[in-house]
Parts: structure tokens; C-alpha cells; sequence
């Protein structure tokens, strides 16, 4: 392995944070059930909200989802605010409607939303009432609000609320955390099986009755950045982060495994032995998905926090130049391994002014430009190309096999601009 | 509360924002927090809006709370003028900002901004998305044509209209107003207005000019078009003309109201004649189930039952403003009309009635689907599918010729269906089977799809120990009767069978209660 690849133990903080405060085009955590309620298949979200909830949420999921889904919307109305209704009751009468209709629910979430969180709605209260009242199913509460939460914090904010179900655990095991697409995690079992590691859990589980147990010999191996509030739950379980890069790119994959193997004492040999051909692969199949990337620009929105590790694979491995790497919140504690990985010409913005983001994208004319639904028709109407985030929490990016995949992502923009004579 | 798994209408405000976006030189300042922006994509992915839709959000978050949310409002606000510099401005609230009262109206009044302000009080918890954009309409027309007056039409002067109603975000209004205006164009009568679409906030300080007006979607113009008549004297359309017959009558009244002559013969669709073509015999009599808007419903239904020769077998609409048009219909219809925005209420009703085609939403395509019955879609909530490249509109003949070519195809072609009823038993030719035009791969999932959707599907054999039980023969030959009627034979034979006593349903009894019910 080449010392590019070794990053430096100590983290680097990096004061040069453009901090901004204005206009955020970003979606709120509602939008995490999208995915969080095909993960964990016996579980239904019911967001406690209003009708722009509902409307959000078929509006984001609405082109995606084919099948019923397991989320709904009890919309306040009124009544509920007026208190001529006791809200409590009217969300006892839903869920045992809802839950009529779907047997088949195990797990139900209670979801907070802004307007239930402004009128104080206290769903901690609701969801032990109900999960007494209804033998058989759990009902546990999170808020998915906006003026909490941002897109992916949607899904830290449910696995923040279902560690304290986890069974407790003195064995020595290796713990996962943060959704990964089913054949990713099927990835990540073989290698460290392969590796010997054979103590693994991943949360969340795919079923509700499998969440995996944790305690003082748990080593937590984030596989997503924006796990804040689960991180600090597991740890307040005793479990203890292994500090890593994320395993997107087959470097990230690389430090990933290898940080996780190591926690679990594996020798670095057999860590070398595992990974080294799978590593090869993906830097092949990288690089030639990669030669249509090398030495253009890019300027990620804020949306996912998954942008500081997206930007320092597409520098590092794609050969890419990252102008603005936004992002709705920096988790230095997360990130302590990827931020002095960044290129030191990246500016590093937290928060957002839509309109002064705008301003700096167009002055900088990158070459690629990866933002919000919002705003992509808009940027290409004006002539620049764009990739929808969105499509980098929706696709299956991690692991060595997807590598490439995750830099197609960002050459398909571009090389749909080379076809295209019209 | 209300249990909603999918929702037919949007909030208010984005009611208001289907108008400002429909609009030029308008900018709308929602006070909303982080996240409502999530609205924003409507317009660039759905209907794939090359721009930004005029909105600006305060997305105010937790912290604001603490502190001065209305002093985040007033910087919003300037701001967007500021960068903007709109002719006027709509201020609003959404639903979580209506709850913490700050007023954006009051605030606004207080900065003197060099433009009009135009404040919105959509109240969220209790009306909706058609709801909204009729109230900002009305209000945007209010505050700029309060005071003006009515033209005098001189004489040798052409009539002149204006066009109400069509928005960002509306089902075919696009095309549509293309249609309407060549409708107007043979009759010799001009344009003056077409708003929201497209107008400017000056535009609508001379609506005046016109000497009536067209209420093309009474959902989003009605309000506005009885306050012009009221105050400017302008009479207005009651006919949408949507459909061959409805687009006649249309022409009729334009002319009356222009004080020109209806055309003898006006340019007409070919719907007419394809639907006398003997090919489309295979239609009479198709059981249609009808949802959507008012407007939309109550079009479809006139021409499921006069125009395509089908039998409307059930009528609703999500337009509680238009329930008593739906209701009147549907009562000449000999339905009863279903008026409610919940989706569960409307698949159960569609279960029921066991049509063979559903005309609906994007919802009602996602319950056809499930109950394995065709559909075509006649009316928003919109998908980006309903945005197509090609001039598609449902006003006019042309408008016409598209509905004949949307609701026949999603179905069986005449001879297919017939064949499929002779062979039944080929493994390939099943009752699962999509009409081939459609390709392939769906058989399985078709085929499963009404067992799922059965509330408590019937036991096969046996119904309960004492109970009617079908005899092996009889349940093979209820296999044989189309699956989108089977559930109503079986349960017509087991009523036909228990109401005689029949322990054991032969086929005999089948045929027998078939013959019973045909009557």
C-alpha cells in the first residue's frame, strides 16, 4: 500500500470552517424513513405531523416506492390544536387502526415532527402507553422534526432510540452501525469472516426481533458519518468507537476494515491477506471509471454529511479538485480520520446560505456540481453539470464491489454531456 | 387526526407557491422551517422547471425558537428583495410557522418595502392545497384589479376574454391553454389575460379589459371569477371544456357570452368516430371507477358514460368544494358519489365496485395496480409522468383524441380480450395475463394481486364447518369466470346458495346463480 494511503494518526482540526447561517435547501430527518422503513422490514414510522409531512415524504418517495409503504401520517388538525380533541386519544384510535390493518408490524415508531414538537405533542408518553396497550408490537418515539433534524440525522435519531432495546453483552464482538443496502452488508460479513472476526453485529437489523446486543467488550465501527446521537448512545452502553475512515472508495473500504479488524485483533497479516485482492480490484475497476474524473472540479451542497468522505475518495482516488465541500454538520469526532484527508484548496463550509452558495458555485464554474433536487434542473438549465445527492444515500456505495459504482455516480453527469448533440 | 398513507392534496402554502410559480416578477417569503424547502422539487423535478420556483424559506430551526424568529422573517424578507427585486411580494406562513404566530403579514406592512405585499393567511390545519391557490389568487386579483373597471367593448372591436386558472403543477394546464386559445381563436375571440400562468401582477390590474372571463379550473379560479363578476361585471364560463360534448357546449357559451355565432359545424376529435368504430364495440358497457379533482371527475364520468360508451360503476372526487356537482352527477349516473381525501376509503371503495377500469390519480394508479385492474391517470396529485414531452391536453377536441388514446390503452384490445375469455386454461393466454401491447413480466404480480388486497380472502374450499361448501367442479369453473368479477360470482353464489339452503355450491348452482343475478 502506498503512504498516500496511511493517514496520519493525530487528527487535524481544521479552523478554516466557513460557517454559514441563512436559507438551508436541505430536506429534514423525515425523510430517513424512505430507506429506514425498507431496512428494518417489520417496522412502520407514523410521523405525528401535518399534511406538508404526508405531502414531503410521498413527494421524496413518492417516484421511489412501489410497493405499500410502511410509513403514514396521522395530520393533526384543528381539533387537536385547539385541544378540543385529546391528541393522545385521537393517536391511540389511529395506531389501532393502523395496527389492525398491518399485523404484521413488530416495531413501531412514533415520529415527531416541527409541529408536533412546537405544541410539546409528548410521544415518549404515547409510545409507552401504546406499546403496553399493544402486546406484541414495540413502539418506540423519535423526532424526524425539521428544526432538529437534517435528512440523514433521520436515520441517527431512530437507532439512537432503538439502542436502548439492545440486549446487554459482555462478549468481545465487533458492532456495525448506520443502514447499508442488504448486499453491502453481505460484503462486509464475507470479509470479515474472512479476516476471523466472527463476533460481528450490524445495527440496524433487518428484522425488528434480531437487534444485535452491546456492552464494555463492544467495538462500535460507524459505516455512516452522521451516527451522532446512536455513537453517543452506544457509548453511554459502553460500547467504544473505533476510530476510521469511511469505507467508501477502496481506500476508505481498506482503513475501514482494517480499523474494525484491528479492534477485534487481528493481525495485521491477515488483514492484508483479506483485503488486498478485493482492494485491488476496486482501485482497477476505480480507475477506469475514474479517467473521465481526473483533474475536473467539484462543489458538493450540503446535504447528507456524507460529503466530506465522498470528497476526499473523489480527490484522492478519482483524481477529482473539490472547490466547496459543504455540509449540513461537521462531526469532527467522526470525522477526525477523513477532514485531514481533504485537499487544503477545499474550502470546508457547515451550514448554509442557499442564495450566497449559489453566488460562490457559479463564480467557481466547477466542472460537476452535486446538490439537492432543488436546485440540479435549475444548475443545468444554467449550463452546469450536476449530480442529485440524493442518488448517493439511495445507491449502495460502500465496499470494494461498489467503488466504482459510487465514481460512475459522479462520471454518468458528465458523460451524459459528451453524448448528448441536442 | 387523520391516518393518511398518501395525500391527495398538498398544504396551503403550496397551493400559494403553484401560483407564485405559475407567475413572473412575483416572489413568495414563507416563513417555515428547515426542510419545507423540500417543496421546491415539485417544480424542478416533477414538472421539470428549468428555475428556481420564486421562494424563499426563513428555515428557521430549534435554536431560532429561543430567540427572535420575526426579526429572521424581516431579513428573509429584505433580502429576497433585495436579490429578487419582484414586482410584488406574497408573505406567508406554513403550518409550523402558523403555530408560533409571528405574523409575516404584519411584519411585512411595517418595512416599508418599495413593492406591494400581498399577506396569506392559509390556515394549515384546516384547508388544503386547491384551497390555497384559490385563496392566493383571489387575493393577488383583489389587491391589484380592486378599483379598476370593466372595458367598453366599441363597436367593430373583437370580444376579448381572459383565461383563469391554470397553474404551475396542474394537470395538462399547460397544454390545455394552447387548446383553449385555438377553441377561442375559431370563434374569433381574443386573449387578454391568462393568469395565473404565466401573467405578471400588472397584468392583473387589467383584467378589466376583457369582456369575460373563462373559469377554466374552478377549483383554483372559482373565487376569483364570481369576484370579477361581482365587482367588474364580468360574467364567466360554467362548461370545462373537457371531452367532445363538454367542448361543444363550451364553444356554445363562449359564443353567447362574445355575442358571436356558434360555429354550424366547429372543427371537431376523431373521438367521436373511434368510438362509433366497430373495433371499440369491445368497450361497451367497461365498468370505469372515476376519482379525482371535481373538475377532472366530473368531465371523466360524462364521457366514460356518453362519449366512450362505458358504465360508470362508482364516481368520487378529493374536492370537497366541488362534492355537490359530484354528487348531482353521479346521482344521474345512478351511483353514489364518494367525496373524501382518504386513500384507504377510496381503495376499499374501488375493491368493491370491481371495475375493469380505474380513471384516477397517481394513487388510484398505485390501487389499480395492487388490485390488478387498468388504469389510466386523468388528474393531479401529479408524477413527473404527467409532465410528458409531447403537446398532450385534455381541453379541446385535441384534448379529446388524447383522453380516447390514454383510457383504451392501458386495456385489452377487442379480439385479445375475447380469445382470452375462449382459452382460459393456456398457461401463457391466463386471466393474470397484461394485454400483450404491454409487454410482459407483469403475470405473477397481476395475477396475486387481488388475493392481497381481499380484506380476509376466502377459504377455498370450505367456508366454516356448517357453512356452503364449493364442490371441486364448481370452484374449477369459478376459475374460469375473469378474476375481476370472480369475487363478486363467488360471493353472489355463496349469498344465492345460503338463501336456499344449498349445503354443497355444484356448478349447476353457479349457473344458477348467475342466471338469478343477471336479472
Amino acid at each position: 500500500m502506498s503512504a498516500a494511503t496511511q493517514p496520519c494518526e493525530k487528527p487535524v482540526l481544521r479552523d478554516n470552517v466557513l460557517r454559514e447561517r441563512g436559507q438551508r435547501e436541505v430536506f429534514c430527518g423525515l425523510t430517513g424513513i424512505v430507506w429506514m422503513h425498507r431496512k428494518i422490514q417489520d417496522a412502520f414510522f407514523l410521523v405525528v405531523g401535518s399534511r406538508t409531512c404526508a405531502h414531503l415524504l410521498q413527494s421524496a418517495a413518492g417516484v421511489m416506492i412501489f410497493a405499500e409503504p410502511r410509513f403514514a401520517t396521522a395530520i393533526l388538525d384543528e381539533r387537536d390544536l385547539a385541544g378540543l380533541a385529546d391528541a393522545q386519544e385521537e393517536l391511540d384510535r389511529n395506531v389501532a387502526r393502523l395496527l389492525e390493518r398491518r399485523p404484521d408490524i413488530r416495531l413501531l415508531f412514533l415520529v415527531g415532527s416541527c409541529p408536533s414538537e412546537v405544541i410539546k405533542l409528548d410521544l415518549g408518553k404515547a409510545a409507552q402507553r401504546l406499546d403496553r396497550r399493544f402486546n406484541g408490537t414495540r413502539v418506540l418515539h423519535y423526532s424526524g422534526s425539521g428544526i432538529e433534524t437534517t435528512f440523514t440525522q433521520g436515520e441517527d435519531a431512530p437507532l439512537a432510540a432503538l439502542v436502548p432495546e439492545m440486549p446487554a453483552t459482555d462478549a468481545h464482538q465487533l458492532l456495525v452501525v448506520g443502514a447499508l443496502a442488504e448486499v453491502v452488508e453481505d460484503q462486509f460479513r464475507r470479509l470479515f469472516a474472512a479476516m476471523g472476526v466472527g463476533n460481528l453485529a450490524f445495527l440496524p437489523p433487518r428484522r425488528a426481533a434480531e437487534l444485535p446486543a452491546v456492552g464494555p467488550n463492544t467495538r462500535m465501527l460507524l459505516a455512516q458519518p452522521f451516527l451522532n446521537d446512536t455513537g453517543r448512545a452506544l457509548e453511554a452502553r459502553g460500547a467504544r468507537h473505533v476510530p476510521a475512515l469511511f469505507p467508501l472508495g477502496a481506500e476508505g473500504t481498506t482503513q475501514w476494515l482494517r480499523a474494525g479488524a484491528e479492534a477485534m485483533g487481528v493481525s495485521p497479516s491477515r488483514i492484508r491477506e483479506a483485503t488486498a485482492i478485493p482492494e485491488a480490484r476496486a482501485r482497477a475497476a476505480v480507475a477506469a471509471t475514474a479517467e473521465r474524473l481526473q483533474g475536473r472540479s467539484i462543489f458538493f451542497f450540503p446535504d447528507s454529511q456524507l460529503e466530506v468522505p465522498l470528497a476526499r475518495f473523489v480527490t484522492r482516488e478519482c483524481g477529482m479538485r473539490a472547490i466547496e465541500v459543504g455540509t449540513p454538520y461537521l462531526h469532527r469526532a467522526h470525522l477526525a480520520r477523513e477532514l485531514p484527508l481533504l485537499p487544503e484548496e477545499a474550502t470546508l463550509s457547515e451550514g448554509q446560505d442557499v442564495e450566497r452558495q449559489l453566488d460562490r458555485c457559479r463564480d467557481a464554474k466547477p466542472d460537476l456540481t452535486v446538490c439537492g433536487l432543488g436546485l440540479a434542473n435549475p444548475l443545468e438549465a444554467e449550463g452546469m453539470a450536476t449530480k442529485w445527492s440524493i442518488e448517493l444515500v439511495f445507491s449502495p456505495i460502500q465496499g470494494y464491489e461498489q467503488a466504482a459504482d459510487l465514481a460512475g455516480l459522479f462520471a454518468r453527469p458528465l458523460a451524459r454531456r459528451e453524448r448528448l448533440r441536442v | 387526526m387523520q391516518l393518511t398513507l398518501w395525500t391527495y392534496e398538498g398544504p396551503p402554502h403550496v397551493g400559494a407557491m403553484r401560483v407564485a410559480a405559475s407567475m413572473r416578477g412575483l416572489h413568495y417569503v414563507l416563513h417555515a422551517p428547515q426542510g419545507d424547502t423540500y417543496a421546491d422539487l415539485l417544480f424542478t423535478m416533477i414538472e421539470r422547471r428549468d428555475s428556481r420556483p420564486p421562494v424563499t424559506y426563513t428555515t428557521f430551526q430549534a435554536r431560532d425558537l429561543g430567540g427572535d424568529t420575526a426579526e429572521l422573517f424581516k431579513t428573509a424578507l429584505r433580502d429576497a428583495h433585495d436579490r429578487f427585486r419582484p414586482e410584488a411580494l406574497l408573505v406567508g406562513s406554513s403550518c409550523t410557522a402558523e403555530l408560533i404566530q409571528d405574523d409575516p403579514g404584519g411584519l411585512a406592512g411595517g418595512m416599508g418595502l418599495p413593492v406591494p405585499v400581498v399577506p396569506l393567511e392559509l390556515p394549515a390545519y384546516q384547508k388544503k392545497e386547491n384551497w390555497g391557490a384559490a385563496e392566493t389568487f383571489y387575493q393577488l386579483v383583489r389587491t391589484f384589479a380592486r378599483g379598476t373597471r370593466r372595458r367598453e367593448r366599441l363597436p367593430g372591436q373583437p370580444p376579448r376574454c381572459n383565461i383563469l386558472g391554470p397553474t404551475s403543477l396542474g394537470f395538462r394546464n399547460r397544454d390545455d391553454v394552447v387548446e383553449v386559445q385555438r377553441l377561442l381563436e375559431s370563434l374569433g375571440v381574443e386573449v387578454n389575460v391568462v393568469a395565473p400562468l404565466g401573467a405578471r401582477p400588472t397584468d392583473l390590474a387589467r383584467l378589466g379589459d376583457a369582456d369575460f372571463n373563462l373559469d377554466l379550473y374552478p377549483e383554483v379560479s372559482g373565487q376569483v371569477a364570481s369576484w370579477l363578476q361581482r365587482n367588474l361585471g364580468q360574467p364567466a364560463t360554467k362548461t370545462v371544456p373537457i371531452g367532445v360534448g363538454a367542448t361543444r357546449d363550451f364553444l356554445r357559451e363562449v359564443a353567447a357570452l362574445a355575442g358571436v355565432e356558434a360555429p354550424e359545424e366547429p372543427a371537431t376529435s376523431r373521438l367521436p368516430w373511434y368510438s362509433r368504430s366497430v373495433d371499440s364495440t369491445y368497450l361497451t358497457g367497461k365498468r370505469v371507477f372515476v376519482f379525482a379533482d371535481g373538475t377532472h371527475a366530473l368531465a371523466a364520468a360524462r364521457i366514460a358514460a356518453e362519449e366512450m360508451g362505458f358504465a360508470v360503476v362508482g364516481l368520487g372526487t378529493y374536492s370537497r368544494e366541488m362534492a355537490r356537482d359530484v354528487r348531482a352527477m353521479a346521482g344521474r349516473l345512478g351511483v353514489e358519489a364518494l367525496v373524501t381525501d382518504d386513500y384507504l376509503e377510496v381503495e376499499r371503495a374501488i375493491a368493491e365496485a370491481q371495475p375493469e377500469l380505474v380513471l384516477g390519480t397517481q394513487m388510484e394508479r398505485h390501487i389499480a395496480k395492487r388490485l390488478g385492474v387498468p388504469c389510466a391517470v386523468i388528474s393531479s396529485p401529479v408524477h413527473v409522468q404527467d409532465f410528458p414531452a409531447r403537446h398532450s391536453p385534455q381541453m379541446g377536441f385535441e384534448g379529446a383524441n388524447v383522453i380516447f388514446d390514454t383510457w383504451v390503452h392501458p386495456l385489452m384490445m377487442g379480439l385479445e380480450e375475447h380469445l382470452l375469455a375462449m382459452f382460459r386454461e393456456d398457461f401463457e393466454f391466463h386471466d393474470g395475463a397484461a394485454p400483450s401491447h404491454l409487454g410482459h413480466g407483469k403475470a405473477v404480480e397481476v395475477a396475486e394481486a387481488p388475493a392481497a388486497v381481499a380484506e380476509a380472502p376466502a377459504p377455498v374450499v370450505a367456508l366454516a364447518p356448517e357453512a356452503t361448501a364449493w364442490l371441486p367442479d364448481a370452484e374449477a369453473e369459478l376459475k374460469k369466470i375473469p378474476f375481476f368479477v370472480r369475487g363478486k360470482a363467488r360471493r353472489n353464489t355463496e349469498r344465492f346458495a345460503a338463501e336456499r339452503g344449498i349445503a354443497r355450491i355444484s356448478v349447476e348452482t353457479l349457473y344458477d346463480a348467475k342466471a338469478h343475478y343477471a336479472r
